[in-house]
């Protein structure tokens, strides 16, 4: 015999999943707490927008030329911080990659390493570079490379243990080395992985280099901080925009070129 | 005849290229893929492993390539103890060893002559043999040759992933001989193959065999392959190699009793 009872439309929850709920309730109103809700401030900010938006409508246009210039200086950054990032990545990636080149030990290590680049964010390792190489766009592309490096070379790793092992296999009985194993059968089998990874890092790069001048390290983010340094509200807001068109354009573009290159790859 | 009682017919040969003896197999904590496994093969000799799906046969043959590490026993490859920690003389046995599996296992998007000059990697190393473009000339001479036995030469700058099912495998078996190995291991190579495929690829992998000398172990689940092939043919049922008898001895119906 079947049960055949329709299930009740709401379950009782058990008493511990009702405390792990109100638990949970509590820590999103600490939160909020915490991020100093003000429902008074809140309520005024609209005025002080509009206000904002007032004063910095229409956006300046005669600062476009310097402001171009730096954005083509943003870019710099961004691809060449992401180009040796990536290239770094490959190396890097393959001592990370379970079973490929390197042992347990290695793995762990260098994805340890690898997970501190990442969870440091961007602003912070620009900062650190400032400090090194000093002021300047060469700190931002370096802040750039350690966080692509930290993107790809975790994400590298990933794909290259996600490959069919069955080539690998057949290289190893013939007596291969493990290094030519992974030049030969794993890098080629997670090239389309690779190229889809790291024009995701592009976009990303593009996206930080933005704002790394606000610490110093070049690029466009120096005029933002500038405009709203001396209220020059109008430059700051073509900066403001320059920036979103140009990200969004970055990643329409990146959407296009993995179309074109996986695509046609399969 | 019961199956059990042709174990151990095997004449006696002074030179194996394979030996394997007290072999048992566990994955891990689960109970053994198989027990007590002995057998060797002579140089030369084409043997068959037949028996049910999941008995083994797979991982049994990897062991005795030493890709996999057995629980228990020895593998001699070649007259030499194979065994953990031992790479670079095991690098050596195997640059005279080869697979060839149910899959073709080529590298996709790489090209077929990139793929055959990958054979090579036991003899030869490093960049120069990654892509035909970088290759010594030899190494390309050969990898054509490889090609031209299979009648693929034609294709040798076609990417590997544009191939049908039939031609990989002829690819693939090119990759296993060019590097002329003396032991060849046959994992179901027709498996994935039509029928019509599957007689070709056969015959022209043991044309091929045969004529260059070449040891071969080989999986099948066509009878009528492992006896015509085979010069001898081992079963495994249940855990236990229950057959291994000359195949001149044994008829379709004496094989059948490996898959009840
Ligand atoms: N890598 C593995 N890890 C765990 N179990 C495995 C692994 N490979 C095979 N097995 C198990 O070992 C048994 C034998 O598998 P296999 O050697 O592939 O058999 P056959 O080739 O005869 O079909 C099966 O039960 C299978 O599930
Ligand atoms: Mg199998």
């Amino acid at each position: 015999m079947t049960d055949r009872t329709i299930p009740a439309r709401f379950e009782r929850p058990s008493a511990l999943a009702f405390l792990g709920y109100g638990a949970a309730v509590l820590l999103i109103l600490w939160s909020f707490q915490g991020a100093g809700w003000s429902a008074d401030r809140l309520m005024r900010s609209p005025p002080a927008l509009a206000d904002f938006m007032s004063r910095s409508w229409p956006p300046s246009t005669h600062n476009l030329g310097r402001l171009s210039l730096k954005m083509v200086e943003t870019l710099q950054i961004a691809l060449a911080g992401a180009v040796l990032g990536v290239l770094l990545s490959v190396p890097v990636a393959m001592l990370a990659a379970r079973g490929l080149i390197a042992g347990p030990v290695v793995n762990s290590v260098v994805r340890i390493v690898l997970g501190f680049f990442r969870a440091v964010p961007d602003i912070a390792w620009a900062l650190v570079f400032v400090v090194a190489v000093g002021l300047g766009p060469f700190a931002g592309m370096l802040a750039i490379v350690v966080d692509t490096l930290g993107f790809c070379g975790r994400f590298f790793a990933d794909d290259m243990e996600g490959v069919d092992k069955g080539p690998a296999e057949a290289l190893t009985a013939t007596g291969a080395r493990r290094i030519d194993i992974a030049a030969c059968a794993v890098i080629p089998a997670a090239m389309p992985a690779f190229i889809s990874t790291s024009l995701y890092a592009l976009e990303k790069a593009v996206r930080s280099s933005t704002i790394l001048g606000l610490v110093g390290a070049g690029g466009i983010g120096i005029e933002l901080k500038v405009g709203f340094d001396l209220f020059d509200y109008p430059t700051a807001l073509t900066v403001i925009l320059m920036i979103a068109v140009v990200v969004i354009g970055v990643e329409q573009l990146g959407v296009l070129a993995r179309r074109k290159i996986i695509g046609v790859e399969r | 005849m019961p199956l059990d009682r042709k174990i151990g017919v095997s004449a006696p040969v002074l030179s194996h290229d394979l030996a394997v003896a007290g072999l048992t197999k566990a994955y891990g904590p689960a109970a053994p893929v198989f027990t007590d496994v002995s057998f060797s093969v002579a140089r030369g000799e084409a043997v068959a492993l037949v028996g049910a799906n999941g008995t083994g046969k797979s991982t049994l043959l990897r062991c005795a390539l030493g890709l996999i590490a057995p629980t228990r026993g020895t593998v001699d490859i070649l007259g030499t103890r194979i065994g953990p920690g031992a790479t670079a003389q095991m690098r050596g046995l195997r640059a005279q060893t080869g697979l060839v599996a149910q899959k073709h296992n080529l590298v996709p998007r790489l090209s077929v002559l990139s793929n055959v000059i990958h054979g090579l990697l036991g003899q030869g190393a490093g960049p120069r043999y990654w892509t035909h473009m970088l290759a010594p000339a030899e190494a390309r001479d050969a990898a054509m040759a490889a090609l031209e036995k299979v009648s693929m030469a034609d294709f040798a700058h076609r990417r590997a992933d544009r191939l049908s099912g039939g031609q990989s495998q002829r690819v693939a078996i090119a990759r296993a001989l060019v590097g002329r190995p003396r032991l060849l291991i046959a994992d179901e190579p027709t498996a994935s193959l039509d029928p019509a495929a599957g007689e070709e690829v056969m015959a022209l992998f043991f044309s091929l065999v045969r004529r260059e000398g070449v040891t071969v172990i080989f999986i099948s689940h066509n009878m009528s392959h492992a006896l015509s092939y085979g010069d001898r043919v081992l079963g495994l049922a249940r855990g236990q190699l229950r057959l291994n008898a000359p195949a001149r001895d044994l008829k379709i119906a004496d094989l059948r009793g490996l898959y009840d």
